[in-house]
């Protein structure tokens, strides 16, 4: 199966009203616990995973991760010692990386796609790889079997989207809110998932400011295909003294407010 | 007009999707902005009645003596609030009042360009946050207080090393936050397109002026046009203007720090290495073989930054400009050489391209050209302390 096959068997084969993708960072607290706490994900429910490579200057993600990521660095987490997690949890799991262009640049774009595929890897997330810069590296993942998970924000416009949701592959990962990465109190994604949907084909997953089942719940009755639960997971593994089992446990609060 | 988004491979627009309706509105407006004579009309006017420009092209007889051959000083470090970012922040501070934006955020190094937006802004009677690490809130400590009496906000940045890239990026993340109100004053020819290219468009009167004046003074063009590099917003200014000269050589001056050797230097045009991605664009950078972005190091807050402008590194890979390092103890060894011969403290940046020329071996006939981009004021605690004059 290509990673594209195998997301979209993850989003078909759900047992939930949207599919569950927990965020982690690889490396974070150590490499280690890191594969733990995928782990405890793919336990608690979680229908995929969203994994990833720490990189120094992070521009789209907010204090939390940031600060897991540095953290990570210190700790000595590598590309090659995150693609070992990816190997180890894509067994179970679709597995998409998560990582800036520069991190994928340092080893050459073709390199990476076929190292990524190679441990695994269903898709890549790169943030900071907009339309206009991915030709090169949709390719490249395109050739390897990975699927390139475009993003779309609220400030994206109609024909923007219909041009992203085109090249999609895997599923377009909606950016719910303004912003960076984090927690967020409230959210009002319903009409922002309605232009998306109407712009692709694919899955449409809604991330960025999703902490609570209520706001999972809130989004898959909004129209999400899939939710991703990022920061909130990731100040849980910074603060608990068992972090797998912590973060597995709000896993599994987030799966039973989607069931 | 279009805008340049790629210098051969380098440039691009790296950057979040949240941003990039907003670089496409940026673009358009500069785009229309630029072809406005209006625009030029109140710009010119206020860089001459505000700023004091022309600023002077001054023969520096005594460094010219010291040295075996012309020199002569572009003084940026005469306009007004001290350095050439005033040009860029007026430019693009003009500019998003006419976009309608209320709200203006810039990051800062040594402060200059803190404090030329802030000046700006002042003027305009726009809202202004600048972004500044922590280490160089230290560093530039009157640069802060500057702002703040200015009426700007400085929200202090304690990530990383705490200095320009930090700043840079979470200027970044503010916009990516707030794009839809704030615009933002990038200080240097760095980070996504059009930035770069508006960016050396509106530094570029600093060789439009020198160029000419030269020709009329001296009859001839400058052998070499020698200016500090960090981002390189003075020396893309300095050189564009020189770029179809091609007699006229193009000498980039980075910070070593330390020594090359030490690891610890903001030089990664002169080092070389791989082209990767910071701040929006790919360049010439300092980088850990797994694509993490390196620490810098130099004496000069405006240097100590791992990355620069793509057209730095276009211009150094087509052979037209040449970049080379100065450590931080023959900048300080410059800033004190001019202070003495010519009365001109000169900014601890502008001090790197002081100490090439020192550097070179006494001559004839040439000509040099030296981008002094600020005043030392601003580094005196700093330089003096290390000097060990305090």
């Amino acid at each position: 199966m290509t990673g594209l096959e195998h997301i979209a068997a993850a989003f078909a084969g759900r047992d939930k009203r949207a599919a569950l993708m927990p965020y982690l960072m690889g490396g974070f607290p150590d490499v280690e616990t890191s594969a733990a706490i995928g782990d405890a994900c793919i336990d608690a429910g979680a229908d995929l995973l969203e994994l990833g490579i720490p990189f120094s200057d992070p521009l789209a993600d907010g204090p939390v991760i940031q600060a897991a990521g540095t953290a990570a660095l210190r700790a000595g987490a590598t590309t090659d010692a995150v693609l070992g997690v990816c190997e180890r949890l894509a067994a179970r799991a679709p597995v998409v990386l998560m990582t800036y262009v520069n991190i994928v640049l340092a080893r050459g774009i073709e390199r990476f796609a076929g190292q990524a595929a190679a441990v695994g890897a269903a898709g890549l997330i790169v943030p900071d790889v907009p339309l206009e810069e991915s030709a090169e590296l949709r390719a490249a993942c395109d050739a390897a079997g990975l699927a390139l998970v475009p993003l779309v924000a609220p400030t994206t416009p109609d024909e923007r989207l219909r041009r992203i949701g085109a090249g999609a592959r895997g599923f377009v990962y909606t950016v719910s809110v303004t912003g960076t990465t984090g927690e967020r109190r409230a959210l009002d994604p319903g009409p922002l998932l309605q232009r998306v949907k109407a712009a692709t084909d694919v899955p449409v997953a809604l991330g960025f400011g999703i902490s609570t089942p209520q706001q999972a719940a809130e989004a898959a009755a909004a129209g999400a295909d899939g939710v991703i639960v990022g920061s909130r997971l990731v100040r849980a593994a910074a603060e608990a003294d068992r972090p797998a089992a912590e973060v597995g446990r709000l896993v599994g609060e987030l799966a039973a407010g989607l069931a | 007009m279009s805008v340049e988004h790629r210098f051969g491979r380098y440039g691009g627009q790296y950057v979040p999707e949240t941003l990039m309706p907003a670089l496409q509105e940026l673009e358009a407006a500069w785009v229309a902005t630029s072809a406005d004579p209006a625009y030029h009309e109140e710009l010119d006017r206020l860089l001459r009645d505000y700023c004091g420009r022309p600023t002077p092209l001054y023969h520096a007889e005594r460094l010219s003596e010291h040295v075996g051959r012309t020199v002569l000083l572009k003084r940026e470090d005469l306009n007004h609030t001290g350095s050439h970012k005033m040009n860029n922040a007026l430019g693009q501070a003009l500019l998003a009042r006419r976009m309608g934006k209320t709200r203006i955020i810039a990051e800062t190094g040594a402060g200059s360009h803190g404090v030329a937006t802030a000046t700006a802004c002042a003027l305009l009677g726009l809202e202004c946050v600048v972004f500044m690490g922590t280490e160089d809130m230290r560093r530039q400590r009157p640069n802060v207080l500057r702002m703040e009496l200015l009426g700007a906000r400085v929200q202090p940045v304690d990530a990383g090393a705490r200095t320009l890239k930090e700043a840079t990026s979470e200027a970044i993340r503010d916009w990516v936050t707030n794009v839809e109100t704030t615009y933002y004053v990038i200080g240097s020819v760095v980070g996504p397109a059009p930035y770069p290219s508006m960016v050396r468009d509106l530094q570029r009167r600093i060789g439009d002026e020198a160029r000419a004046e030269i020709l009329e003074r001296f009859g001839r063009l400058p052998s070499r046009v020698v200016a500090c590099v960090g981002g390189g917003s003075n020396a893309m200014g300095a050189f564009a203007a020189f770029l179809d000269d091609p007699e006229v050589e193009l000498i980039g001056v980075e910070a070593g720090g330390e020594g090359l050797a030490s690891m610890r230097h903001g030089a990664p045009l002169t080092v070389g290495g791989p082209a990767g991605v910071l701040h929006g664009a790919m360049s010439a950078i300092m980088q850990s073989e797994d694509g993490q972005i390196l620490e810098a190091h130099s004496i000069s807050a405006g240097l100590d930054y791992p990355g620069t402008g793509p057209q730095h590194a276009h211009l150094r890979d087509t052979g037209r400009a040449r970049y080379e390092a100065v450590t931080d103890v023959q900048a300080l060894e410059a800033f004190r050489t001019l202070a003495r011969l010519e009365g001109i403290i000169p900014a601890l940046e502008s001090s790197h391209a002081v100490a090439w020329v020192l550097e070179q071996p006494r001559g004839g006939d040439e000509l040099d050209l030296i981008c002094l981009s600020g005043r030392g004021d601003k580094d005196l605690a700093e330089a003096l302390e290390r000097l060990g004059i305090a």
